[in-house]
């Protein structure tokens, strides 16, 4: 509060001027977030899909807690069984809950071959409350007669662990990238952006299944270094969707670049670092935030084709792009197995339909200019 | 115009330059693949390989010799695969994909000659059901703009955009095929195998262009313009096509490009469901079957395949808009 | 007959935030190859009434109402939508403030001039082409052939309020509605589009509505001029004798913002207080007595209805919605 005459000349006295700036700074603090958050509340549509996805979210985290059937147990003598609502039964369990004394190794080799610690607490947790009880085929059985509800919950973890990974993965190397080429400028900035228009006009999925067809070739090679399929999967998949983001964290820092608002806060002597983070950061992060929950359902849904055609997620793990596979294969002419379409289907519509409106709600609520222009 | 074309063809060059070059090298790099040494394959496809990629020389030269016309052997520089029995394969630039590395009596050029005219037909079939559909769903979401009818339009829109098309292809599938049974499950060749999943391919992109035309006439239709053209006493229709329509619908025109390219993808998963025998089939057979040259010579050629298709949209769009020049772009 | 007759023509918009009176019960007549000055501030329904002349008001939210639209004693609220087509761009036709966006930027002038004659005269493009040619050369566009196959883009914005002219004479209406003919052009532009307008009705007899806000266009121009404000008529009259003696108090406003040749430089302009009323929450009385130097206590509490009178010196007919008419009527003569 340097300059005493300015401030007499527009008729306030130093402390009025201090009130109405700490006024000011507790105004801004709150206001982008929690008026973001007040127009995300008023869109039903949005909110229910966040609660949806919620839900969602917490059952495919807890799904060894659910007393469901073993998602990778082969049965082919109960193959293809239609849905039936019955109460259940102990099935396959019975001999583990007769003993008290269970072994972690023993849940983890009978029940799924892949947990980690923290699956086979969550296990041990369902054997306690349930006891062997487990539910009958409400969503019927597939090919290999194992059971279709359990399978779409477990291979939700997949496609929404693979989802989240992979969209931050490209959300990371495309915000470096096109925050770097932005704040670089000039001659840089050029060439960087250049390199994107090149690769945005290969035609990436052609490109990713023929690099993912080499890598099997280094198979071993790389699970030495401890990269599997899934972790090659993230990265190719997050390699192909930093394009976009790079190009608008890009334009969005340019754009800051010459606001009024940094210009003044460089006039007064703030570090670069601090305007960075002061300034933009917090107007870069809105647009991040929007283009990301676009960049989520289509990270799900080329999981879900890459799997599909065989080149992604590998059995025993299960994803909804292998069940999809799964129910298109056992489509023929003589005999509707439905039940092996619809379900996985109906999972992967609802989840992509609510992350596609929540993320409409969000771009709405977080960017009012956009609001009505699809 | 020249400029455009030849700055377009310039950058086209430096892409595929790229592609081709780290295709190349990796596939190199792969123990067993066809320009290694170490190959445990059929003689006869290996005796293909030998005259083919000249595997002895150094591996810059193999590209070369993998890419263009020029005669890299003893022979002289020019004129390779003009003498006879010296070198059968005469590289990539003059449209020569080599043999294939899994079938021995196929050179990857008679897949490619096979397949793609019947990927290229269910692409057009796909384009325009997405066309029509989206199309004329957008202008009348956008003439009956907050009505019911605008309402569900946009809301299946989402649902088209939100789904991937081998679930809608299921559904459709399980609608068409068995509970009203019009349609055949699979395979190729006649009018009523190209329907399903022609649709099934176009939905998706009728879903965004629904949205494009929508937003793109409503735009259109605030313009003073249009009032002018009430004014001059012309009929609603009238002023909707000609005057509307054209503005309306360049969004969706400059979309094609990306939509061509996204209809390339999806056939790789339709062909799958339908039995298709199209080129996507035989990609991603080639990706599991580990096919390299096969895979190769797909992916090259749709990199040329898209970048074309985009610099005709791009042609078409400043044709349309008498504002924007080609210099321009 | 007079040419129009509009009688209690009302205009209201219904919208979300209730309901806007956009033409609040207004009257006028037009005599054939007169000029009439349609005069007020934005918003002050100048432009709707126009709209609403030719059924062209959006609908919804908006509804036109009226006793009667009487054109060449046919009344147009009468009219279904396809009979008023065939006189909309035909008999009478209606040009646009913007040259910029009111020409379609995707077509050709020749496009866009020809389907008016293909329309209404059943002309064959290669005929309409030739007339309109004609047109645009009536109009002073230089070197019309080559033009009429270019672009709006590619010419400039006199040259393309003289093709919405040439568009609007096409079919040679007996009425032209000239929306801000020359607001959105340069002064020198405005002076000689203001001229060909004038050059033109002589030639054709055409009458014309011109709407404006600005005073000093319609001066020259008008046989008589209708002050509007707040969705009404608050001052009708001759041109002359409304410039000579401005007898309602916001007219004398408007007067006032004007720079004349005498007065001196470096004096102030008057100008009039406050913004104009919002029409979905008009004031009980008088619209303007918000912004009134001459408001009295009634004028709060009452809206007054249009007096007609004669004109002290001219006689000529006059109205003025105003309970203190006399008052400024004496007032003049006081300072004079």
């Amino acid at each position: 509060m340097a300059d005493h005459g300015s401030l007499e000349r527009l008729g306030l006295k130093p402390e009025d001027a201090e009130r109405l700036l700490k006024e000011a700074r507790e105004f801004k603090g709150e206001s982008l977030w929690s008026d973001a958050w007040r127009r995300l509340r008023r869109n039903r549509v949005a909110l229910w899909s966040m609660y949806f996805l919620v839900a969602f979210g917490l059952m495919s985290f807890f799904a060894p807690l659910l007393p469901m059937r073993n998602p990778a147990a082969q049965a082919p003598e109960i193959q293809f069984q239609s849905p039936t609502l019955n109460l259940g039964d102990s099935g396959y369990l019975q001999e583990y809950a007769a003993d008290d004394k269970i072994t972690s190794e023993e849940i983890v080799n009978a029940y799924w071959p892949e947990m980690n610690s923290l699956d086979v607490l969550f296990v041990k947790v369902r054997l306690a409350v349930f006891g062997s009880w487990q539910p009958g085929f409400w969503m019927g059985t597939d090919a290999m007669g194992r059971d279709v509800l359990s399978r779409i919950v477990w291979g939700s973890r997949t496609s929404i662990k693979v989802a989240l990974i992979a969209s931050l993965f490209s959300l990371l190397i495309g915000v470096v990238y096109g925050a770097l080429s932005g704040l670089l400028g000039g001659w840089v900035d050029n060439l960087m952006m250049r390199i994107v228009d090149i690769l945005y006009s290969i035609p990436f999925i052609f490109v990713v299944i023929f690099l993912i067809t080499l890598i099997g070739d280094y198979k071993q090679a790389l699970e030495e270094w401890g990269i599997d399929r899934m972790v090659v999967l993230y990265l190719v998949i997050g390699a192909v969707y930093w394009l976009t983001m790079a190009r608008v964290v890009r334009g969005q820092v340019l754009a800051l670049k010459h606001k009024e608002f940094v210009e003044a806060a460089r006039v007064i002597g703030a570090s670069t670092p601090r305007i960075l983070f002061a300034h933009v950061v917090p107007n870069v992060l809105s647009i991040v935030i929007i283009y990301l929950t676009l960049t989520i359902p289509a990270v799900m849904l080329f999981e879900a084709f890459l799997s599909f055609l065989g080149l992604g997620v590998e059995a025993p793990e299960v994803s909804w792009g292998i069940l999809a596979a799964d129910g298109t294969a056992a489509i023929n002419p003589l005999r509707l197995f439905w039940w092996l379409v619809v379900f996985p289907s109906l999972a992967m519509a609802s989840t992509l339909l609510a992350l596609n409106l929540l993320g409409d709600g969000l771009r709405d609520a977080l960017d009012p200019k956009m609001r009505g222009k699809d | 115009m020249i400029r455009f074309l030849s700055r377009r063809l310039l950058w086209m060059a430096i892409t595929f330059l790229l592609v081709s070059l780290v295709s190349f090298t990796l596939m190199h790099s792969v123990k067993g693949g066809p320009f290694s040494k170490e190959r445990k394959l059929d003689p006869a496809i290996l005796a293909n390989m030998e005259a083919a990629y000249h595997l002895d020389w150094p591996i810059w030269k193999q590209y070369l010799h993998y890419m263009g016309p020029l005669n890299l052997g003893d022979e002289g520089w020019f004129g390779k695969g003009e003498q006879k029995g010296s070198d059968p394969f005469t590289g990539v630039l003059v449209g020569d994909f080599g043999p294939s590395f899994r079938y021995q009596d196929f050179t990857v050029n008679d897949i490619i000659g096979q397949s793609l005219p019947i990927s290229a037909l269910l692409g057009v079939v796909a384009m325009m059901w997405a066309l029509a559909l989206g199309v004329s769903a957008g202008i009348a979401s956008a003439l009956r703009r907050g009505s019911g009818l605008d309402l569900s339009m946009r809301l299946a829109a989402t649902g088209g955009i939100a789904l991937p098309n081998f679930v809608i292809a299921g559904f459709l599938v399980i609608l068409f095929v068995f509970l009203i049974p019009l349609l055949p499950v699979a395979g190729w060749g006649t009018l009523k195998h190209m329907l399903l999943p022609g649709f099934c391919l176009g939905l998706g992109f009728a879903a965004y262009i629904s949205r494009l035309t929508r937003t793109g006439m409503l735009e259109v239709l605030s313009q003073d313009h249009i009032r002018t053209a009430h004014a001059k006493g012309l009929a609603p229709r009238t002023v909707v096509m000609r005057h509307a329509l054209k503005g309306g619908l360049l969004p969706v025109v400059s979309y094609l490009g990306p939509a061509t390219a996204g209809v390339l993808t999806g056939s790789l998963v339709l062909e799958r469901i339908f039995n298709i025998p199209g080129m996507g089939s035989h990609f991603v057979n080639a990706a599991t079957n580990r096919d390299y040259t096969l895979a190769m010579g797909v992916t090259l050629l749709y990199t040329v395949l898209v970048y074309s298709l985009n610099a005709v949209v791009d042609l078409a769009y400043t044709l349309l808009d008498p504002r924007i020049r080609l210099e321009d772009q | 007959m007079a040419l129009l007759e509009v009688e209690n023509l009302r205009v209201r918009f219904e919208t979300h935030h209730g309901v806007v009176r956009a033409v609040d019960g207004v009257s006028f007549t037009l005599e054939e190859g007169q000029t009439l000055g349609l005069v007020g501030e934005s918003g002050s329904g100048k432009s709707v009434t126009n709209m609403a002349l030719l059924g062209l008001v959006p609908s919804p939210p908006g509804v036109v109402e009226a006793d009667a639209i009487r054109f060449e004693g046919q009344d147009l609220t009468k009219l279904s939508e396809k009979q008023l087509r065939k006189i909309r761009g035909n008999r009478i036709s209606m040009i646009f403030q913007d040259p910029m966006t009111s020409l379609n930027p995707l077509l050709t002038i020749e496009r866009q001039m020809t389907e008016v004659l293909c329309l209404h005269k059943g002309l064959s493009r290669r005929e309409a082409k030739q007339k309109a040619i004609e047109g645009l050369g009536d109009v002073g566009i230089p070197s019309p052939e080559t033009r009429i196959d270019q672009y709006p883009h590619e010419l400039s914005g006199g040259m393309r309020q003289r093709v919405m002219i040439a568009m609007g004479l096409l079919c040679a209406p007996k009425l032209l509605l000239a929306d801000e003919p020359t607001t959105a052009l340069d002064v020198t532009i405005q002076a000689q589009v203001l001229e060909l307008m004038k050059d033109l009705q002589k030639r054709h007899g055409t009458a014309i509505i011109l709407v404006t806000h600005d005073l000093g266009v319609v001066a020259g121009m008008s046989h008589k001029i209708h002050v509007m404000y707040a969705g009404r008529m608050v001052e009708t009259s001759p041109t002359f004798e409304l410039f000579q003696r401005p007898l309602h108090p916001y007219t004398k406003g408007l007067l006032g913002s004007i720079p004349t040749l005498h007065s001196t430089p470096g004096e102030d302009l008057e100008s009039i207080p406050g913004a104009p009323p919002d029409l979905a929450n008009l004031p009980k009385g008088c619209a303007f007595a918000p912004r009134c130097a001459w408001k009295k206590e009634r004028c709060e509490q009452q809206a007054p209805d249009a007096e007609r009178f004669h004109d002290p010196q001219s006689g000529a007919p006059r109205t003025s919605a105003c309970f203190e008419l006399n008052q400024l009527a004496g007032a003049r003569e006081v300072q004079s």
